[in-house]
């Protein structure tokens, strides 16, 4: 990692309901490429994306492209260029795809990137005046994704955008957020390591609130006592079927 | 017949005050979390606004005609006001602590109707209007007065304005996207603090015509009676849904027919007790009536 | 004349001040107020502002009755907004149940004053048994509304005056005849404020103790984080019912002691602006804490009074409108500094010394 990080977390702690959730993570995440964000269930993946977001109560620094964004709001911070697509992917239910994709827009020097979104997602086009409640769980995730395409981000944050999808669906995720990555930067929490082999050129890895890993993602992936150590996993069967269905398409 | 006409009518003007206050409720609950105890002193600004423009204190205002009109405009831009003053010097610093949002409401809604008291006194004041507006008009061989009508035409312009607002603006789509999911609003770059402001400056629209067009039908203001429709406008919101402007416009009607036919053929103040039991019965039954849809 | 006597409650354990500040003594200060209360009727002296007449004087005592009374009602309230996190709007009905209750047994039954108070209590105790546990089913806002719903019915009632049993818009008056003669009469506003002292250390000493027991500290569990009781396995529904009854029924004491006080029950005590007037007691002295709620209700009784005694008076007649009008009005006032609390003292009045030793150290 030559180039300075594009988004610099140092010490970021978040306290709720007088818990402390983190302790202290540190994390960069390069200017190119995607940076993934690892960890077992619990270590604080999640809430790492939303205090970076400010959506919950956060200490320390985030900086983004060397500024401070710690004490801004969340939608100030959002428009300096952030696309997030949340674990719960974040769709609202009762407004039809069109609306929420027009929701995300942002006022920005080329409009709303409609030709992209429905480039890569002939679906949403065809599905736009649907009620985004009824779509499948992958139509959702593409949602989700779409909205954080929409603008020209300086960095996209995707939380689990593979959790609970069909392998084929998974297959389609992964080939967007490659396509992504290449323009824009990418922050992907992933459990399924097959896509993080795939994707990612850097990791983090956190545990109990905290920090335990920063580096190559091929380097801790090829290394299977660290990945034991800081992962949890072996070769469980859910991941090795699902590595299988990655690996098959590519 | 013609009990039965004036008693359905009667039941509808009612139904359209009542939906009057409670669709800004129902907006404020939805998108904020907020139960504003503060709603019926706003009706009440409104009413009193009204009543003060229309007793010829402001020029070019008066009892009749265009001048009641006016007056009727001014109560609601001060009720409007009031409303936007609330949210911003009251609710919005308490953003984080919700439960003292709501205790702050109970405070203005205790201060206002005793402001209004002490500057013109407690007891009913007789409400002017336009001649036009005070007699009866003939339904299926029944005289029915005119304000019922009146104020059953706001109910349906303001239905529909919100209608078009919420469907057809992007302040409206914010407003029904907060409603769902307040932190993803903001997560998408938008600040959720205009739509709060909003969401209270329409509502307090709407109650302030409320008040307005109430002092027609009752054919007086007092302090109170903002505060004691509250409680009526409680019930439209729970049983249409949070959040619901149709909904809450269907439960208005339901509510106000049942009072008016229960207060008539049983025993008087029966139909009030039925719709304040109805309240608890649905919260009980239909807990999650109070997150409603958006329609 | 027994109940002058009540024992002063177990001493405090006052956090921080006494032992840092000094004497050991300063933890009884709770039984020198009790003490310096309870002989009060005794005492000629005037304070001037604070009462019209001196200490003694039957109408001083009656207001200080009344502050007390409300003292121990808002204490009351606080158990369940304070210690369980109950936002009930409903709490004055069953003030009003035991008010109204004790009152029709008297005037339709005749039965001796002891049977008809026991009777009084058991009534409101009942009535938040069976809507406690109906209104409980919901929680948040939605209990909230559900025990606004059921106040605003009882209200609605009482002033339909139901075969002439409540008395409507007027109230009914309790019949003097039936009551023991110690109690009635103005000779005797001593007496009925060693009543509301007594109700007052009853309701303390209640609340103090349950707040300690197990179930208190389940109660304080629910207040923080529902969630978290259930995972421990515990049903929160009985906690919270238990909650709900208990503070129903001091309530409802707390109506028998207002009947007496005033000599009839009034509707005004069933309205929900009477439960929104006991909230806003409670968050002025400082919800959850010991003596805030008390605090809070002496000081908005005593405030509503005086404001309004202020307001008849000539000096106020003679202001400017701009002055005269907020100053004519109490509940504005009240309602004003209410809103002011909430905004800037988070915690109360009783948080107040607190704040300003850490305001003052940190000048230091």
């Amino acid at each position: 990692m030559t180039a300075p990080a594009l988004l610099v977390v140092r010490d970021l702690r978040v306290l709720i309901g007088g818990r402390h959730i983190l302790h202290g993570v540190d994390l960069d995440v390069a200017p190119q490429g995607v940076t993934a964000l690892l960890g077992r269930n619990g270590a604080g993946k999640t809430t790492t994306v939303r205090g970076v977001l400010g959506l919950v109560p956060r200490a320390g620094s985030v900086l983004l492209d060397g500024e401070e964004t710690v004490g801004l709001p969340t939608h100030t911070l959002v428009r300096r260029g952030i696309g997030y697509a949340p674990e719960d992917r974040g769709i609202f239910a009762d407004l039809t795809v069109a609306e929420n994709l027009r929701l995300a827009e942002r006022r920005g020097a080329d409009g709303p990137a409609y030709g992209l979104v429905h480039e890569l997602f002939p679906e949403l086009k065809r599905r736009a005046k649907q009620l985004a409640g009824t779509l499948s769980g992958g139509q959702q995730q593409m949602v989700a994704i779409g909205r954080t395409l929409l603008n020209g981000n300086r960095l996209i944050i995707a939380d689990e955008p593979t959790k609970g999808l069909a392998p084929k669906v998974v297959t389609e995720v992964v080939q967007v957020l490659e396509r992504a990555a290449e323009a824009v930067p990418v922050l992907l929490v992933e459990q399924n390591l097959a896509v993080v082999r795939r994707l990612a050129a850097h990791c983090a890895v956190l545990a109990d609130g905290r920090t335990a890993h920063q580096g190559e993602a091929a380097a801790l992936l090829g290394d299977e006592e660290a990945t034991r150590r800081l992962l949890g996993v072996g070769r469980g069967p859910l991941t090795s079927r699902q590595d299988l269905t990655v690996e098959a398409d590519s | 017949m013609s009990t039965l006409v004036l008693l359905t009518m009667t039941g509808l003007g009612l139904g359209a005050l009542y939906f009057l206050i409670a669709s800004g409720l129902s907006l404020i609950f939805g998108l904020m979390d907020v139960l504003n105890f503060a709603h019926g002193a706003l009706l009440s600004i409104g009413a009193y606004g009204t009543w003060w423009a229309a007793s010829g204190n402001l020029p070019g205002a008066g009892p009749g005609g265009w001048g009641f009109a006016l007056a009727v405009l001014f109560g609601t831009a001060v009720g409007t006001l009031a409303a936007v003053v609330l949210e911003l010097v009251v609710v919005r610093p308490l953003y984080t602590r919700p439960r003292e949002q709501v205790l702050a409401t109970v405070g203005v809604g205790l201060a206002v109707p005793a402001l209004l008291s002490g500057v013109w006194g407690s007891d009913a004041r007789t409400f002017p209007g336009p001649e036009a507006l005070s007699g009866t008009f003939g339904l299926l061989g029944a005289d029915v007065p005119v304000n019922r009508l009146v104020l059953i035409a706001a109910a349906v312009v303001v239905l529909v304005a919100l209608r078009l607002f919420l469907g057809r603006t992007r302040h409206g789509l914010v407003v029904r996207a907060g409603v769902e999911d307040r932190a993803m609003v903001t997560a998408l770059g938008i600040d959720v603090r205009t739509a709060f402001t909003l969401v209270f400056a329409i509502g307090g629209c709407a109650a302030a015509l409320g008040g307005a067009l109430g002092g027609l039908y009752f054919g007086s203001v007092d302090p109170r009676q903002g505060t004691s429709l509250l409680i009526f406008a409680f019930v439209v919101v729970v049983t249409g849904g949070m959040g619901s402007v149709t909904g809450a416009a269907v439960a208005a009607v339901v509510i106000g027919l049942v009072q008016q036919f229960a207060n008539y053929y049983t025993a008087a103040g029966l139909g009030d007790l039925a719709v304040v039991v109805l309240l608890a019965a649905l919260l009980l039954v239909r807990p999650r009536g109070l997150t409603g849809r958006l329609a | 004349m027994s109940t002058a006597t009540t024992p002063a409650p177990a001493p405090p354990a006052f956090a921080t001040a006494p032992a840092r500040r000094g004497p050991r003594l300063l933890r009884w200060w709770p039984a020198a107020v009790l003490v310096l209360l309870a002989v009060a009727p005794y005492s000629a002296l005037p304070l001037p502002g604070l009462l019209d007449g001196p200490v003694g004087s039957p109408g001083s005592l009656q207001l200080l009755a009344t502050c007390l009374l409300f003292g121990a009602l808002a204490t009351g309230y606080d158990l369940l907004l304070g210690r369980t996190g109950l936002l009930s709007f409903g709490h004055a009905l069953y003030f009003a149940a035991g008010s109204y209750a004790t009152n029709m047994f008297l005037l339709e039954a005749g039965l001796p004053f002891a049977v008809v108070a026991v009777l009084g209590l058991c009534s409101g105790a009942l009535l938040a048994l069976v809507l406690g546990s109906v209104s409980l089913r919901v929680s948040g806002i939605g209990f909230s509304m559900v025990t606004l719903a059921f106040a605003q019915a009882g209200s609605i009632l009482v002033s339909r005056n139901p075969g002439g049993l409540t008395g409507g818009e007027e109230g009914r008056a309790a019949p003097a005849e039936l009551l023991p003669s110690w109690l009635v009469g103005i000779d005797h506003t001593a007496n009925l404020y060693w009543i509301a002292l007594a109700y007052l250390v009853l309701t303390l000493a209640v609340v103090h103790r349950a707040v300690r027991s197990p179930t208190g500290r389940v109660w304080e569990g629910i207040k923080e984080n529902e969630r978290r009781v259930e995972v421990l396995g515990l049903k929160p529904y009985g906690f919270k019912l238990t909650a709900f009854v208990l503070a129903g029924a001091l309530a409802a004491v707390g109506g028998l002691v207002h009947l007496l006080l005033t000599g009839g029950s009034t509707p005004q005590t069933t309205t929900s602006d009477f439960t929104l007037s006991l909230l806003v007691m409670v968050v002025l002295g400082g919800s959850g804490t010991r003596w805030g709620p008390m605090v809070g209700g002496i000081l908005y009784t005593w405030a509503d009074h005086r404001l309004g005694d202020l307001a008849g008076s000539g000096a106020v007649a003679d202001l400017p409108a701009v002055l005269r009008v907020p100053l004519s009005q109490p509940l504005f006032l009240l309602g004003v500094l209410f809103v002011a609390v909430v905004h800037l003292l988070p915690g109360g009045l009783a948080r107040l010394p607190s704040r300003l030793r850490r305001t003052r150290e940190e000048h230091r």
